[in-house]
């Protein structure tokens, strides 16, 4: 029973680690590409759009927060279903539906707001399952370096 | 009929290319202890099986499927349709990684995947 509730809350922890990694991730990497203003499809405007990308620390600071949220999706991955994992992140919708209203005080629509609302139930609901249901048969030995 | 092709690629080369990449996970095994160098020897490990090398081609093909679609439709006709990789991703968690999916987490697929269809044509 204990390490059930442990396992639940290191899988917590880890997938909200990486829900807030991929929304700053988002965040950051639209507020870069809006500094470069709209990218003309030329040879010239691609050009141009590629040299922004590479000397833009903001794009930097959201390419670090991706790798962030790859290696926490990778991390929670080893030990939690991904049929657990993949709806829980979902939550990251939510995350930036409140944000946009909060930080950039938008305007939500209610098809919008009724979206939100039904993937917060089915996070729950995806929540109150077992976050591993599978055995660690498979494992391959010498690669192994923590017991399930 | 192109944008039927390209829609299957987006959505089998994403949940197909996570499901590599989760199995090639579970493989490798946990690690021990959330420090930052056992992560990165994680990590590294993670990224040297065969399975996350099936795994990045597969989200390569589905991400430029996506930059496609993008040039071709609206985001609030993309993303919705897109929001069947959580139903498939289910699929093939079931079938493929013998997951337990059971009615709970099936409903809460479903209402997460119709969640983000509202969202994205909100």
């Amino acid at each position: 029973m204990a390490s059930e509730k442990r396992l639940r809350i290191k899988t917590l922890i880890m997938v909200l680690t990486m829900v807030v990694c991929a929304v700053t991730g988002d965040l950051l990497l639209k507020r870069g590409m809006s500094e470069a203003g709209a990218v003309q499809f030329t040879g010239a405007g691609l050009g141009l759009a590629l040299a922004h990308m590479v000397t833009s620390g903001m794009i930097w600071l959201g390419i670090l927060f991706l790798l962030g949220f790859m290696a926490s999706q990778m991390t929670v991955m080893s030990w939690a279903d991904y049929s657990y994992v993949m709806p829980a992140g979902a939550f990251g919708y939510a995350l930036q539906t409140f944000l946009a209203v909060v930080v950039l005080h938008e305007v939500v629509s209610v098809k919008r707001w009724i979206g939100v609302l039904l993937i917060c139930i089915g996070v729950v609901l995806v929540g109150q399952t077992k976050p591993r249901t599978t055995e660690c048969a498979e494992r391959v030995p010498e690669k192994a370096v923590a017991s399930c | 009929m192109l944008t039927v092709l390209l829609l299957f690629v987006l959505i089998c080369g994403s949940t197909g290319g996570e499901i590599a990449i989760s199995h090639g996970a579970k493989r490798t095994g946990e690690p021990k202890r959330m420090r930052p160098w056992e992560l990165l020897a994680f990590i590294g490990q993670v990224m040297s099986n065969g399975w996350f090398l099936l795994g990045i081609p597969l989200m390569a093909a589905s991400f430029f499927a996506l930059l496609i679609l993008f040039s071709w439709h609206p985001l609030s006709f993309v993303i919705p349709i897109s929001a069947l990789s959580y139903v498939v991703g289910a699929l093939g968690a079931k079938y493929l990684l013998k997951e337990e999916v059971n009615a709970a987490r099936w409903t809460g697929v479903i209402l997460v995947c119709v969640g983000v269809a509202l969202v994205a044509a909100g």
